[in-house]
């Protein structure tokens, strides 16, 4: 049985890879309001993107050297496949009913799936990924993975990166003021269609970092592992308040902690016994949301749809 | 001599509803020229599609010397053309001192951003003081400043106007159109959309009074302001 502080670390490091990809769904809604429901593929192609990397050097080749290789393997595929979706499947539809999109976006996940179940060598089952030396870690009563600290560390680096470039940068400024006014933007001169590729592919970036981490972290990765991860990012990033990246990050923290806590502890509770484990992790994810949004429609850290006209 | 702006036969349409049906006008440098006319004319349709917010189904705008209509929206302002839009749209969520920024966002001379940024709080004090608050926490009056002077941070050749004087005091409103004349006298040509007819007229060198998509009659501001037909619809004599 997993000590409290073990079930909050375990939460913290699922938290944090649903926050990374989360960042994809909040950027690209934030901006031109839509759902890239295909973004949890873009996830698992970087994750694919590395390991081929990883497979293609010479035998031997020491993991540390490995890495950087493997997170610029697993970004050019994700964010060239962001780009391309945004490219060739969203923009001619936008503008048209909502619906239209997210029949697009089902259909690229399948198609993305498809494409690594049919091609990519041996994919039909889980591929083993490398996995990263030494450990596990002890501090006081936690016993912490190597690919837990990689996690962490990517997710921390990445959003000082990306809060700096928000508020700083002169592409930055211009991202704010395209999700606070598209057409106005327009008029001082901003390329707003330049503006939602970069959210597409900053999207794309995060989604290989998470790919990557969480190869790493799980030692394998699988053609479908898309599909959850990336309807518990979406929930993460609903969770925080969509369009806000802080509420990314802080949703998939929540809802890691949350899911961790509830798959360890629910089952003690009297009359709860078959309602607990990991099985029924996912139940208590989605319950969590929809208590939030009853209490905070707009989100942790959203603002009132009145507060963004 | 050709004009800084030639709008010749232009249409613009919502889907099937044409909102603009076929108006030609000029703006010569350095004339104040003013669009008058009821709700719903296509006044806004019009300067909408001068920015490249909206094409055209047919016409030509040829904007110093160069034809507008293919042109997208971002690379207009660069050209010189800047558009305070109708409803202020300022950026809420960004500072004062960052909205104006971005008026300035093709601009690469810092130094000169940073002058014009005091040059629009030297016209505007309310936003100096403000200059680190949220730009939505402003009274629309004070938006509407916002406004205006971020169109200017671009330096403007042509700086179109929608409705600058909606939502202000009397006071506020004198100040908007005594600046317009300033803005004039140092060089900067003006084509100004207002409710506000007589304010209107009284300051336009040319003034064209617009009606269900058509210019139905056009002349100096003097003229109009002493037209019968517009004293009774626009300026509510009888
Ligand atoms: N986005 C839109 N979709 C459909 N029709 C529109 C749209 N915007 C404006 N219209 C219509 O086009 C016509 C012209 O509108 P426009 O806003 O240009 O008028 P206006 O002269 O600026 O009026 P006002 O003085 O009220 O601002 C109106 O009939 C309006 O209903
Ligand atoms: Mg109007």
């Amino acid at each position: 049985m997993h000590t409290l502080p073990q079930q909050l670390a375990n939460g913290l490091f699922i938290g944090s890879m649903y926050g990374l990809i989360a960042i994809g769904y909040t950027m690209v809604y934030g901006i031109v309001q839509l759902i890239n429901f295909a973004h949890g593929e873009i996830y698992m192609t970087g994750a694919f993107g590395a390991l081929a990397v990883w497979t293609n050097l010479p035998d031997g080749t020491s993991i540390w050297l490995a890495l950087p290789l493997m997170l610029l393997g697993g970004a050019i595929v994700s964010v060239l496949i962001a780009i391309a979706a945004e490219r060739f499947a969203y923009r001619p539809l936008r503008g048209a009913p909502r619906l239209a999109p997210l029949i697009t976006a089902i259909g690229l996940s399948l198609a993305l799936q498809q494409a690594i179940f049919l091609w990519y060598p041996g994919a039909d089952n889980a591929k083993s990924f490398p996995q990263l030396p030494g450990g596990p870690y002890h501090v006081g009563s936690i016993s912490i993975q190597s690919g837990d600290i990689f996690l962490v560390c990517a997710a921390v680096v990445c959003m000082i990166g990306l809060a700096a470039f928000v508020r700083t940068s002169r592409t930055g400024r211009a991202m704010q003021a395209t999700a606070q006014d598209p057409d106005t933007a327009q008029l001082m001169g901003i390329d707003t269609n330049r503006i939602i590729v970069i959210a597409f592919a900053i999207g794309g970036f995060f989604a290989a970092v998470a790919g990557l981490a969480s190869g790493l972290k799980y030692g394998q990765v699988k053609y479908d592992i898309g599909f959850q991860a990336g309807l518990k990012a979406f929930t993460a990033a609903v969770l925080g308040g969509i369009g806000n990246i802080y509420g990314a990050m802080l949703g998939g923290l929540v809802l890691g902690i949350a899911e961790s806590c509830a798959s360890a502890y629910v089952s003690n509770i009297p009359g709860m016994q078959q309602l607990g484990g990991g099985s029924w992790a996912n139940v208590w994810a989605f319950v969590l949301l929809i208590v939030v949004l009853l209490v905070r429609p707009q989100g942790l850290l959203g603002e009132r749809v009145a507060d963004r006209a | 001599m050709t004009a800084l702006l030639e709008v010749e036969d232009l249409r613009v349409a919502y889907g099937k509803i044409e909102a603009v049906k076929g108006i030609s006008f000029s703006v010569e440098e350095g004339q104040i020229v003013t669009l008058i006319g009821t709700n719903g004319a296509g006044k806004t349709t019009t300067l909408r599609t001068l920015s490249g917010l909206l094409k055209p189904v047919g016409g030509r705008v040829s904007f110093n010397g160069k034809a507008l209509t293919r042109v997208p929206a971002h690379r207009i302002v660069a050209l010189g053309l800047a558009h305070s839009p109708e409803g202020r749209h300022i950026f809420p969520r960004l500072t004062i001192e960052q909205n104006l920024q971005l008026g300035a966002f093709l601009r690469k001379d810092a130094a000169g951003i940073t002058k014009d940024i005091q040059r629009a709080y030297d016209l505007f004090p309310i936003l100096g003081e403000r200059r680190k608050q949220a730009a939505g926490t402003l009274s629309g009056g004070e938006q509407q400043m916002l406004a205006m002077g971020r169109a200017l941070m671009s330096q403007p050749k042509l700086l179109m106007l929608d409705e600058p004087s909606m939502g202000l005091s009397p006071i506020m409103m004198q100040k908007i159109m005594t600046t317009i004349v300033e803005l004039k006298s140092q060089g900067t040509t003006i084509l100004l959309v207002e409710q506000n007819a007589q304010a209107a007229l009284s300051l336009a060198d040319q003034a064209h009074v617009m009606e269900i998509g058509t210019i139905k009659l056009s002349g100096t501001g003097q003229d109009l302001l002493h037209d019968e037909g517009v004293r009774k619809t626009y300026l509510g004599e009888d």
